[in-house]
Order: C-alpha cells, then sequence, then structure tokens
C-alpha cells in the first residue's frame, strides 16, 4: 500500500468517467463501457490488494495529506486519505457493486441512447463516493459527499424528458440541501471549537471540547459537542433518508435500476452511516445527539417498513425496504454499535444491490411494467432472477445463516443492551420492523415469483411507468427505458416474461455469493473481533451494547443455531407466513383486511402526509414568505426605495443642481459675488 | 466746511449717477451716467489730494476708455426697447446680496478697529508737495519694472483687441506687394512666332 | 473735514451699487462691463483713501496699475463684444449659454 495505489483507486475510476463522458462519441458505446468497466475493475483489484494490506498483513493505517489546497487563517483545507479498515471495508464494497452494476448497465441500458453518458455518470459517482470514504479530513469528506450527491441528482433525472424524473431530481436536490445544510453548520462547528478540518486533530480535541457550550439564543447554553453532531448527523439524514429528510429517496426510483442499487441503496445512501460511524469519537462524546440518532433511526426503520406493504412498484417496495434498513443502521449507530451499523451497511450493500438488480432484471422481463399487481409466476420464465431475488430477500429480512441474519439480530441486540433514554422504543420499533421486513418482502416475492400470470391480462395499468411501457408498440423515443429486445416490440399481444441476458444476470450471482455467505464469514471478526479497532471509537464504560454483542458474534454458527429460538426468527416467519396467507392462499383476505384498515391505509398510501406536508405547508409557506419578501421587502424597500429612491433622489438632486450651470455667464458671476459675500462674512464672524 | 459740502455733493453725484448706471434703460444713458460718475470721482480724489490719480482717470477712462464704451454702444446695432425689460426674476437675490455686502462693509468700517482711526482727516501736506512728483519718483525708480510690464500689457491688449476684431472681407481688392515684386518678364509677355500673312 | 471713513462709506455703497447692477442686468454685456468698470473705480476709491490716510505713496501707484489693467481689460472685452456681435448679432446675456454643458 503506497501513496499511488491510493491515488489510482478514485483516479482511474475518474480518468474513465472523463474519456466516457467527454469523448463518449469518440470511443463508442462499447468503448465507453469497456473503459469505465476497466476503469472500476482495477480499482477492485487494487482496494483488494489495500484490503489485503490492512486487513492481513496488519499494514499500519495510513493517513496522509496529498495535497495542500489553501492555508487560511491557519486552517488547512486539504486533500488527502485516511486508510483503516473501516475505510478499505468501504472501498471493497463500493467497487464491488459498482463494479457489478457497471457490467449489469451493459444489458439494462444497451438501447439507451445516453449509454456513454451514464457510464461516465456511475464512473464519476465511483470516484465520488471513494474520495468520501478516504478521506482523512471534513473538507474532503464534503467534497465527496456533495459530487456524490450531484451524480445521485444527474442519475436520477437521466431520463430529462421526463417531467417525473425531472420533479425527482429537483426534490432528490432541494431535500439533500436541507441535510447539507446542517452538515455544514456541523463542519462549521468542528472548525470553530478545534481549529482544524483534519479527522485526527478534531477527535484528539475532544476531550476538551466535551465540556464546553455556548449559547445561540441567550439564555439556553447548549453543549458544543451535541450541536456538532447533531448537525452533522442532519446531513447524515438527508443522505441517508432518515425522516423526515427520506421523501426524496422513494422518488429518485424514477431514475435507472442500476443507479437505484449502486447509489439509492448500496453505497451513496449509506454515506451517512458511514460518516457518522467515522465521527464516532464525536458522536461518543454526546449522549443527547445518541439519543437523537436513536429515535430518528427506529422512527425511519418501523414506519418507512410499513409504506413497503401497500407499495405496488417494484422499486418502489425495494426503495422503502431501503429505507427501513437505514434505520436500522441508525438505530445501531445511537445505540454506539457503529460497527454492526457499518456491518449491516456491508451486508445491505450486498443483498441489496442484489435485490435492486433483480428488481431490474424483471423490468426487463415484463417490458418496463414495474407494477407487481401484473406480476406473478415468473419463477418459471426468470429462474435466475428468481433464486437470487429469493436469496436477496431472505437475507434481508434476516434468516439464519444468511448475510442479513447477522448484521440485523446484533442491531436488534444491541437496541435490546443499550440504556439510553430511548432504546426501549428502539428495540420495540426494530422488532416490529422485522415482522414489517418479512410481510412486504414477501410480499412482493410471492406477488412476483408465484401465484397466477397476472401479466396475461394486466389488471391495472402500470403505476408511474405506464407511458414508457405502453410506447413500445410506437416507436421508440429518446429518454425511455429501453433495451434489447427487439422481439418483442411492435406488437400488443401478451409479453411473456424471459429470463435476462449474462451481462444482466451475471452480476446477480456476483451479488448473490456474499449475500449468503458474506455475514458468516466476517461476523466474528467485524463485531466480536479487533477488525474496527482503532478506526471507530466507543466509550466502552458507558455504552456497552457492543460489548453485548460481541458475546454473541464470536461464534456465528452458535449465533445462527441459537436464533431459531429467539423473537426475530419467529417474527420473521410470522411475516412470510402472512404474506403467503394473503397474497397467495386467500388474496381476498387481503382486499377485506384492506377494507377494514381503509383509514390506516389512506394513511400509509399519502406516505404519511409528509410530500403534502413538504408541498402546502413547507413550500407553500416558503413561497408565501418569498412573496412577502419579494413584495415588501425587495419591491418596496430595495428596489423601491433604496435602489430606485436612491436614484431618484439622486436624480431629483441632480436636477436642481443641474439648474446651477446654467451656462449663462452671469450665474457664475452671481455665485462668485454670493461667495465673496459669504466669506465676508465668515471672515468677521470669525475675526471677532 | 467748503471741501466737506464738496464732499457731500460729489458723493450724491456719484451715486446718483451710479445708480443710473445700473438702472437706466438706454445703454448710451448708462455710459453717460458713467462718465459722469468717473468725473466726479476724479473730483473727490482731488479733494484728498491725490491729483494725479484724478487727472489720470479723467483721461484715461473719460477720454479713451469711455469713448471707446460709447463708440462700441453706438456701433453695435442694440435695440434699446428690447434691452432692459424691468429687473429679472433672481433681482431679490441681488438686492440680498448687496444688503449683505453693504452690511458687511459697514461693519467692517465702524464695527472693527482698523489699526488706525478713521475719524480723523488726514495730515495735512506741505505746500510745496507734488503728488505727481512723489509718484513719480516712486514709479521710475521702486516700480519701474512693474511700470515696464503694465506697458507691454497695453500692448498685448491693443494687439489682442485688434487680432479680435479684424477680419478678412471677401471681394476685396488690394495689393499684393511680394507677388508684384517678383514678377518677371516671361509672366507679363508672351512671345508668339507666326507667320507672316500674305498681302492680299 | 473727510474722514477715512467717508471715503470708505462712500466706496462700499459704489460697491454695492455696481454688484447690484451685475445682478440686475440681463441684457446687455455691455452693461456688465460698465458695472465692471464701477466696481473697480470702488476699489480704488479704497486704494487712494488708504494711501492719503496712511501717507503711503505705494497705494495710488496701485491705483495706476489698476487702471492700466481696468483699460486692458476692456479695450479686450469690448473686442470680444464685438466678435461676439458679429457672430450672434445679439449681446444679451440671456442667449449665451454655450458654457452649458
Amino acid at each position: 500500500m503506497n501513496l499511488t495505489t491510493l491515488l489510482a483507486i478514485p483516479l482511474l475510476p475518474l480518468a474513465a468517467a472523463i474519456i466516457a463522458g467527454l469523448f463518449g462519441k469518440v470511443v463508442g458505446r462499447s468503448g465507453a463501457a469497456a473503459v469505465t468497466i476497466l476503469g472500476v475493475l482495477a480499482a477492485l483489484v487494487l482496494s483488494l490488494g489495500v484490503f489485503n494490506d490492512v486487513v492481513f498483513k496488519h499494514a499500519p493505517v495510513f493517513n496522509e495529506t496529498v495535497y495542500t489546497w489553501l492555508v487560511s487563517d491557519g486552517i488547512r483545507m486539504q486533500v488527502g486519505f485516511l486508510v483503516d479498515t473501516l475505510t478499505v471495508m468501504m472501498m471493497v464494497v463500493v467497487t464491488f457493486v459498482s463494479l457489478c452494476v457497471h457490467v449489469y448497465t451493459i444489458g439494462y441500458m444497451q438501447e439507451d441512447p445516453g449509454y456513454q453518458r451514464f457510464f461516465s455518470y456511475i464512473s464519476l459517482f465511483t470516484f465520488a463516493m471513494l474520495m468520501l470514504v478516504m478521506s482523512n479530513n471534513f473538507m474532503q469528506l464534503f467534497f465527496g459527499w456533495e459530487a456524490v450527491g450531484v451524480v445521485s441528482y444527474l442519475l436520477i433525472g437521466f431520463w430529462y424528458t421526463r417531467p417525473t424524473a425531472i420533479f425527482a431530481n429537483m426534490k432528490a436536490f432541494l431535500v439533500n440541501r436541507v441535510g447539507d445544510f446542517g452538515f455544514v453548520l456541523g463542519i462549521a462547528g468542528v472548525v470553530y471549537f478545534t481549529g482544524s478540518l483534519d479527522y485526527k486533530d478534531a477527535f484528539a480535541a475532544v476531550p476538551s471540547i466535551a465540556q464546553l457550550s455556548f449559547e445561540i439564543l441567550p439564555g439556553h447554553a447548549w453543549s458544543a459537542i451535541t450541536v456538532i453532531c447533531i448537525c452533522l448527523f442532519i446531513g447524515a439524514m438527508g443522505k441517508s433518508a432518515q425522516m423526515p429528510l427520506h421523501v426524496w429517496l422513494p422518488d429518485s426510483m424514477e431514475g435507472p435500476t442500476p443507479i437505484s442499487a449502486l447509489i439509492h441503496a448500496a453505497t451513496m445512501v449509506t454515506a451517512g452511516i458511514f460518516m457518522v460511524a467515522r465521527m464516532s469519537p464525536l458522536f461518543e462524546a454526546s449522549e443527547t445527539a445518541l439519543n437523537f440518532v436513536l429515535v430518528i433511526g427506529a422512527t425511519t426503520a418501523l414506519f418507512m417498513g410499513f409504506l413497503g406493504i401497500i407499495a405496488n412498484d417494484i422499486k418502489r417496495v425495494v426503495a422503502y425496504s431501503t429505507l427501513s434498513q437505514l434505520g436500522y443502521m441508525t438505530v445501531a449507530l445511537g445505540v454506539s454499535a457503529y460497527s454492526a451499523a457499518v456491518f449491516h451497511l456491508m451486508t445491505h450493500a450486498f443483498f441489496k444491490a442484489l435485490l435492486f438488480l433483480g428488481a431490474g432484471s424483471v423490468i426487463i422481463g415484463m417490458h418496463h411494467d414495474q407494477d407487481i399487481r401484473n406480476m406473478g409466476g415468473l419463477r418459471k420464465y426468470m429462474p435466475i432472477t428468481w433464486i437470487t431475488s429469493l436469496i436477496g430477500s431472505l437475507a434481508l429480512i434476516g434468516t439464519p445463516f444468511f448475510s442479513g441474519f447477522f448484521s440485523k439480530d446484533s442491531i436488534i441486540l444491541a437496541a435490546g443492551a443499550s440504556e439510553l433514554p430511548g432504546a426501549g422504543y428502539a428495540h420495540f420499533a426494530v422488532l416490529a420492523g422485522v415482522f414489517v421486513t418479512a410481510f412486504y418482502s414477501f410480499r412482493m416475492y410471492f406477488l412476483v415469483f408465484h401465484g397466477e400470470e397476472r401479466f396475461r391480462n394486466k389488471p391495472f395499468p402500470g403505476e408511474h411507468d405506464a407511458h414508457a411501457a405502453d410506447d413500445h408498440g410506437h416507436g421508440k423515443a429518446a429518454g425511455h427505458d429501453d433495451h434489447g429486445h427487439h422481439g418483442h416490440h411492435g406488437h400488443h399481444g401478451v409479453h411473456v416474461p424471459h429470463e435476462s441476458p449474462f451481462v444482466v444476470w451475471a452480476p446477480l450471482v456476483a451479488l448473490a455469493i456474499p449475500s449468503l455467505v458474506i455475514g458468516y464469514l466476517t461476523v466474528a471478526p467485524m463485531l466480536a473481533g479487533e477488525y474496527f479497532h482503532g478506526a471507530i471509537f466507543i466509550d466502552e464504560a458507558r455504552h456497552h451494547a457492543m460489548h453485548h454483542i460481541a458475546e454473541h458474534a464470536g461464534h456465528p454458527l452458535e449465533m445462527a443455531l441459537h436464533a431459531f429460538g429467539t423473537l426475530p426468527f419467529w417474527l420473521a416467519l410470522a411475516g412470510v407466513a402472512s404474506a403467503w396467507l394473503l397474497y397467495l392462499k386467500q388474496p381476498a383476505l387481503a382486499d377485506r383486511l384492506a377494507a377494514v384498515f381503509a383509514p390506516v391505509r389512506k394513511i400509509l398510501e399519502n406516505k404519511y402526509y409528509f410530500d403534502w406536508f413538504n408541498e402546502n405547508v413547507l413550500a407553500a409557506g416558503a413561497r408565501g414568505l418569498g412573496q412577502l419578501f419579494w413584495r415588501a421587502g425587495d419591491q418596496a424597500v430595495i428596489d423601491g426605495t433604496l435602489v430606485n429612491g436612491s436614484a431618484a433622489t439622486v436624480g431629483w438632486f441632480s436636477g436642481v443642481a443641474r439648474r446651477v450651470q446654467t451656462g449663462f455667464l452671469y450665474t457664475y458671476a452671481f455665485w462668485m459675488v454670493i461667495g465673496l459675500a459669504a466669506l465676508l462674512g465668515w471672515f468677521l464672524l470669525r475675526a471677532h | 466746511m467748503l471741501v466737506q459740502f464738496l464732499f457731500y455733493a460729489f458723493s450724491a453725484v456719484l451715486i446718483a449717477s451710479a445708480l443710473g448706471v445700473i438702472t437706466l434703460r438706454n445703454p448710451v444713458h448708462s455710459a453717460l451716467c458713467l462718465v459722469v460718475s468717473f468725473f466726479t470721482s476724479a473730483a473727490l480724489w482731488l479733494l484728498i489730494e491725490a491729483e494725479f490719480l484724478a487727472i489720470v482717470l479723467v483721461l484715461v477712462y473719460v477720454g479713451a476708455v469711455m469713448v471707446l464704451f460709447l463708440f462700441v454702444v453706438m456701433m453695435l446695432d442694440i435695440n434699446v426697447e428690447e434691452v432692459r425689460k424691468g429687473f429679472t426674476r433672481h433681482a431679490w437675490l441681488g438686492w440680498l446680496t448687496v444688503c449683505a455686502i453693504v452690511f458687511e462693509i459697514m461693519g467692517v468700517v465702524f464695527a472693527r478697529g482698523l489699526g488706525i482711526d478713521a475719524t480723523q482727516a488726514a495730515k495735512p501736506l506741505p505746500a510745496d508737495y507734488s503728488n505727481t512728483g512723489a509718484i513719480g519718483q516712486v514709479m521710475y525708480t521702486q516700480y519701474v519694472y512693474p511700470f515696464e510690464l503694465a506697458a507691454v500689457l497695453l500692448l498685448v491688449a491693443i494687439v489682442a483687441a485688434i487680432t479680435l476684431t479684424m477680419r478678412k472681407r471677401k471681394g476685396l481688392k488690394v495689393q499684393d506687394i511680394g507677388a508684384q515684386v517678383a514678377t518677371r518678364a516671361e509672366d507679363r509677355l508672351r512671345v508668339l512666332k507666326m507667320k507672316a500673312e500674305d498681302r492680299k | 473735514m473727510i474722514t477715512l471713513q467717508h471715503m470708505m462709506v462712500l466706496s462700499g455703497l459704489l460697491f454695492a451699487l455696481s454688484v447690484a447692477g451685475i445682478f440686475i442686468n440681463r441684457k446687455n454685456v455691455i452693461l456688465l462691463l460698465m458695472c465692471i468698470e464701477l466696481l473697480l473705480l470702488s476699489a480704488n476709491f479704497n486704494f487712494v483713501a488708504f494711501s492719503r490716510f496712511l501717507g503711503n505713496l505705494e497705494g495710488q501707484v496701485f491705483v495706476f496699475f489698476i487702471l492700466t489693467v481696468a483699460a486692458a481689460e476692456s479695450a479686450i472685452g469690448l473686442a470680444i463684444l464685438v466678435v461676439l456681435f458679429r457672430e450672434r448679432r445679439t449681446i444679451a446675456v440671456e442667449d449665451l449659454n454655450s458654457l452649458k454643458g
């Protein structure tokens, strides 16, 4: 591991992105794909090398500045790398998932006119995400943070001719601004109190600022560290879509499915989790901030899960599941089980990317009908997608021995063991969440892969991608989610789904394997062992949730076997069983239940009215306020009084003063004489 | 006593003629009033025994400058009726300023100590005192250089006035002496060679 | 008995009158020139008076120079006036505002 290697890891995808983006016409479609895949592959290989060095050869932590951008008042803004166990894990996960998505994209985007652009974006994303995770200072963290946000914005609006996509990316952008505002304030707080942007210096200063407090509003002393942590966490809430800043994530599904997998499930949205884990020395110093994190996470975990139950768009189901799982991670952060959060981040990256890519495969098979009520019985037609999706779902609901089990069970254990005031609520939320997760996962699974073949008579028009689906018979317009299935274009008959091409299912398999085994293999070193030692700091004396997990996690086999007798397993089983009962065995029962719980369903269908609230209260209020300021402040005071007023005053004054300059000689003589008189008077008065 | 009477009489005439200068409608009348002012001023200066300047004032001003004024006034074809249509809008400002100046000057004269006693008559001069001789003494010794400069200034003024007013009229027939002198025989005389005509 | 005060009051009045003349005359540049002559005369009055009452000849020498300069000034002023009249066919002050920007 040396500097060149580390520099190459983010810069290779960047170079590939530049080539594919700026010279896309020159290199052509296959050239763009090849160059970006090679770039990311190289980054993955190098990351694995660095992983090997750090984890197995126990290379010392790399923490160096590469380049000093500027020094202002003693604050150094630098580019630097901090490579420890946490970083290398993230690097491997990011590059691996990114590689899978790159390969998958070859098939998924085959006929899209923006092929090169897409590859350029996802490579650029890989660069930005790597810069984020490898950073050793807040400046670069913020750079990466914003850069992934930009790429996310670009990709959500990838099909820029669709109004919904434009709306969604604007929404993501605006909501993230709210979070980023908090984030910037947090960074500013760090700089203000520690005088440094460097992680090392900032963390070293924590003991000295832990007792500090300051008054934002006079009379209310606030603990400095709490304010910093909550501000930073608000940033994480935006990026990792925690309530109430989650609203952009479901809508981000407007983007192409590969980026839903890469950005909005596996990597970017976990940046917030990663950031909080990275800032563990700060968060450990503030009990209040941890409680805040915990409550937000628990709420997100449970209530976003509920939304997954009623969603009918296959991608949105997975999106709500992502929200819920991010909530689990946040709960883990809140109870100081940072390792568990990061561990869940990793396992989730694999199985959620798998689920998303599986969903994408189903969407390809269904010819861009995303409504799960129009699917059914697909297992016969798409066997590989079926198996891999089943693996993903099982991992998601925490079936013992699957990767999701180890991480999720650890979080539940941690929530149960924590002594924070909000831990009871959090424990309940994550336990209930298990049932909900199992229910919506298998509802989707049963509706898509089992049951009657509803695609033959399509009871529901496509939920949000309807026009894309309908357009198939009328030739293609640029910007549609098209793909390589020429045989089916041009007729309106029943589309019989079929298995996707190799480049699509290969990544599914590549992701299914870690979804199966990665948890079992890594749980012991990560949660019980010393893996994160030095990278994550836990105040053991006060928070012993992690200690509690470690007792179990040391023996994965026992942990898995023991799980069969515990509540979460039975809850998951109950969830699967009820999904089976309601959606496969007795579909009529589901409708009757839906009728009984109509008010609840209405709330859920309106997503707890968050969008309504944002639209009608925040946005309308802001618009009203803006109108007020515009009319009263801008037009009346600034334009009317200050700008035009001063101009008018000057104009009036010059109108008066202009008359002094008449051009008549006698006027000048007047003024001379008047001046003479005045001088004489002044002279007389002064001399007395 | 006679001196005082004469002073007041001349002063009254001076003030009246000055008023005439500024208020009369016809510029010729104004100019004549100005001539009167200069005369009375000269008389007043004689009263305080500044004979040389009094004579110079009459000679230079009345004899030269005022004649020039009158000449110009009469040369320029000015419509007398148009020239003055009463006092103008800003006259009040003028009067205000004038009052202020009068007030100030009176303030200087009466209220301020000038370092001298202004209420006494001047010291009488010796009987054989020649004002002109004394000024000549000073002017041609101490002030000879400024005196020469003043002469040059007058010369410049003459040249300037002539240059300004001189104009070349078209169609004027004048001699070009240089051209006349430079003429050669060839320019005037042309010798032609031609055959003699046959006599019929 | 003529005192310095008499002369100063007289010259002050003369000065004020000539200033007033400058103010109230709009129509005729010649009158302005005349008023300026009057103004100079009032200044000369003071010079002569002070010279006499302080027993110092320099004031009278100065008046001599002032008269010289005033004569030159009126000669040039009248020449300008003549040129002006040729150009504009008027000497009304109110018509002469080409100094206006």
